[in-house]
């Protein structure tokens, strides 16, 4: 078997995250996400509890007929389990900024826009927070704008919210009643106070922290072989880039 | 021997009034780039997009050309292309104003014009800068909750478009439009005072015949104008026509980093002439 990259790495991470999951929905602009729902798709579509995905890009994969709105609809209802949200900051209490750094309207650097971060966030059971990029200028102390806020008060119907972030160099869980993270499992080519000096908030530690898991030799044929040329047609740009240049 | 009023796209470019409502579909419903390059020969002023729910490089392209006073919408952006660098740009420097929104915003504002009640009720929204930044969104008290707490629920103002325009593979003969499931655009046309289309082909037959392509059609009631464009949402990809085309979305992001070279890029795309039966 040929190196391992470090995509492969984090793609089989988040397949793992997805193990119960009944529905999983991706989003714009969110390859990686999908390379692993498909993934964890493949690997029990011969078991009992089948995984349903749902890739908004692509057209044999996106399951809804009904327009653009099925998907927040779906959602609404309680019918998409997980869904992924990034961001250009996200800080310590989970609140996330997709629209820009710098003070708003007028910012420093604008970025696309919040997509469907609004309601997504609130009624999806269970959304990873993926952000490749993990520094200080992506994990703040305090985002420069609310797309979608991390917690809300009691009186905001929110069935749903934060439970992961994952990033190039740690995996972390979300307490929303002590509104921090907790860092799950580390990257081995990082240590832990590269990841703490790399993180512009606090979060909790973890005496039984773990490394992130290697891709086993059959999962990696499976994503190569079965998943990448599947990616390709709706992530063409990042699927050549990764396996097929 | 078509039953409704063919046109061309300088027809429909040129009912794009300046600081009209113009309803900009998503870059996977049907771009309409060949009457965007019209508008922007018109030299049209102070358009006022509303993206649903997002725009790519149309809107990226109009705000460049200076005919954008004003955009509601989720995102601006090339996607694998990356950032829509002159909607940055106009951010940065003030040049547009910008109402920023969130997808399930953008589709329930335009379903309220479509049930034509005022306003239309969201969940999520409440605690987020998007929120604070909306004077048009109200918050109430679920006035049909049962108990007397105090749950807020988000709501928004019904939204009728000025101008709608499209591009879709097939129109009909009678005048029906092919839309497939891209049913955000029966919504957009629903909530549209006019709607404009272009097409890649018009044939000979009534969609109405068939069970299974009716279900697939905006009916003509809806339906303004349509023009033949082929290759009319080029760059862009078409469903079941045409893939986006890589090499030139590469190279427009690369141009329109910088106003100069934006307006060079534009030049030469002008003086190309891509699209046929305009």
């Amino acid at each position: 078997m040929s190196e391992i990259f470090q995509s492969e790495i984090i793609i089989s991470e988040i397949s793992n995250l997805l193990r119960k999951d009944r529905h999983v929905a991706i989003g714009a602009a969110s390859p990686i996400p999908g390379s692993a729902a498909l993934l964890a798709e493949e690997e029990r579509k011969n078991s009992d509890s089948k995984l349903k995905v749902t890739i908004l890009h692509s057209q044999k994969f996106n399951n809804f007929t009904d327009g653009s709105r099925e998907l927040f609809d779906a959602s609404a209802q309680g019918r998409i389990d997980t869904f992924f949200l990034g961001g250009v900051q996200i800080d310590g209490e989970a609140n996330i900024n997709l629209v820009g750094t710098g003070r708003y309207p007028k910012l420093t650097k604008r970025f696309s826009g919040s997509f469907g971060s609004a309601l997504m966030y609130f009624v999806v059971p269970k959304i990873i927070l993926f952000r490749e990029e993990h520094t200080p200028r992506t994990l703040v102390k305090k985002v420069d704008f609310i797309s979608a806020p991390g917690i809300s008060p009691p009186n905001i119907y929110r069935p749903g919210g934060p439970k992961y972030l994952i990033t190039n160099k740690a995996l972390f869980s979300f307490n929303k009643k002590k509104k921090n993270f907790k860092i799950e499992k580390i990257n081995p080519e990082f240590t832990l106070d590269e990841v703490i000096n790399s993180t512009g908030f606090e979060f909790k530690t973890n005496k039984n922290l773990k490394y992130f898991t290697m891709p086993s030799k059959k999962r990696i044929d499976i994503l190569r072989n079965l998943i990448a040329p599947k990616v390709l047609n709706f992530y063409p740009q990042f699927a050549k880039k990764l396996w097929f240049n | 021997m078509v039953n409704f009023t063919q046109i061309t796209v300088k027809d429909i470019a040129r009912e794009v009034k300046d600081n009209c409502l113009l309803g900009i579909p998503a870059d996977y419903s049907g771009v309409p780039m060949s009457v965007t390059i019209e508008i922007i020969k018109n030299n049209t002023k102070g358009l006022r997009l509303y993206c649903l729910p997002l725009t790519t490089i149309q809107g990226d392209m109009l705000i460049g050309a200076g005919c954008v006073s004003e955009i509601e919408t989720a995102a601006v952006t090339l996607g694998e292309y990356g950032q829509a660098p002159r909607f940055q740009d106009a951010i940065e420097n003030s040049k547009i104003k910008i109402k920023d929104s969130t997808c399930p915003a953008l589709h329930a504002q335009l379903q309220a014009t479509e049930k034509s009640v005022p306003f239309m009720p969201l969940r999520g929204i409440l605690g987020s800068d998007l929120h604070k930044n909306r004077n048009d969104w109200s918050v109430i008290n679920n006035p049909m909750s049962s108990k007397t707490n105090d749950e807020k629920i988000v709501i928004l103002p019904a939204v009728q478009l000025d101008i709608l325009i499209f591009h879709a593979s097939k129109a009909d003969v009678y005048g029906n439009v092919q839309i497939g499931r891209r049913r955000e655009l029966a919504t957009l046309a629903h909530a549209s005072k006019k709607v404009y289309v272009t097409v890649e082909e018009i044939v000979d037959e009534d969609f109405f015949d068939c069970e299974l392509k009716a279900a697939a059609t905006l009916p003509s009631l809806y339906v303004d104008g349509i023009s033949l464009a082929r290759n009319g949402a080029w760059p862009c990809g078409l469903t079941d026509y045409y893939e986006i085309d890589s090499n030139e979305m590469s190279k427009y992001a690369k141009s329109a980093k910088y106003q100069e070279t934006f307006d060079e890029y534009m030049r030469n795309f002008i003086s190309q002439n891509n699209y046929s039966n305009i």
